[in-house]
């Protein structure tokens, strides 16, 4: 052991997955957000798929519990640089959401109660990648994190993961949402430090 | 007869750069979706987040955001009709041409 002790809880650094570049770990859990905590009560809570020829999919909260859940322990990166590893959460694979969804559209658009966007690539929500997760750390999800359910999709930077998501918007060209009209990258991969447009 | 014709945003420079300098805390700013107009020290800004968000006080629909790397800034005024910013009068300014 040398002189410099690497912190004062966890792993040794040298057992730890790398982090993304410029990012710093953190173990709380901070609460970003854009504007008012929306109040959502689960008896007119909706969730809806939209697709490019306007037909859409909309499940209630009790009809999106009776669909598999899936439990899922991911590491989540901030694009204002904190990352917190080994985060659990509880939700709805968005492939079981779209596996009846017939559409031919590339990208995607959360948008959410309380009017927030974002916008990603329709294949970033396929292959086990994205959820709408409504539990975290085994308890309801709090509405300052995004409760009643918000859209997680952890290899990407944490802005996509749209808080109070409400439904996607499927299309056929790219639309960008609420950060990414204001100078946050399109994509926003972490690995990439991809944080504003043209990194 | 002279046909009327524009000239190219480099004119911009020097009356922009007027107005930039203000502190806009002291502007009037009319929100684009309620009508409000009311001073920006007033809005409801949302500062823990990847930007800045300004809201109106009144519908609270976002009227100006403020995205800051650190090389670029951006700044969305789309929820702003307008910005009223008070001018000195002692101050030399530019006529309509």
């Amino acid at each position: 052991m040398g002189i410099v002790s690497p912190g004062f809880q966890g792993r040794p650094r040298s057992a730890e997955p790398a982090l993304p570049p410029g990012q710093y770990l953190t173990e709380d859990f901070p609460v970003l957000s854009a504007g008012p905590t929306p109040k959502v009560p689960l008896d007119t809570w909706e969730f809806v798929i939209t697709s490019e020829t306007g037909a859409e999919y909309r499940w209630t909260w009790d009809e999106m519990m009776a669909l598999p859940q899936e439990t899922v322990t991911v590491d989540i990166h901030c694009v204002t640089r904190w990352s917190k590893r080994d985060t659990d959460w509880r939700g709805v694979s968005l492939d079981t959401l779209l596996d009846g969804v017939d559409t031919a559209a590339h990208y995607a658009l959360a948008h959410s109660y309380g009017g927030y966007t974002t916008n990603l690539p329709l294949a970033d929500l396929r292959g086990a990648r994205a959820w709408v997760a409504h539990t975290y750390d085994g308890g309801p999800l709090p509405a300052e994190h995004g409760g009643p359910a918000r859209l997680l999709v952890p290899h990407l930077y944490f802005w996509k993961s749209a808080k109070w998501v409400r439904g996607i918007r499927l299309g056929t060209t790219d639309q960008p949402g609420f950060w990414e009209t204001a100078g946050y990258h399109d994509y926003g991969d972490p690995w990439r430090e991809q944080r504003y447009q043209g990194d | 007869m002279t046909e009327m014709s524009y000239l190219d945003g480099n004119m911009l420079d020097g009356p922009l750069r007027e107005l930039f300098a203000v502190d806009l805390s002291t502007a009037t700013g009319r929100c684009d979706n309620c009508g409000m107009a009311g001073p920006v020290a007033a809005l409801q800004v949302w500062s823990h987040a990847p930007g800045l968000v300004a809201r109106c006080p009144v519908c609270t629909e976002v009227m100006l955001r403020l995205v800051r790397a650190p090389d670029r800034a951006w700044l969305d005024l789309r929820g702003t009709t307008f910005l009223q910013v008070p001018m000195p009068l002692d101050q030399p300014h530019p006529r309509p041409l």
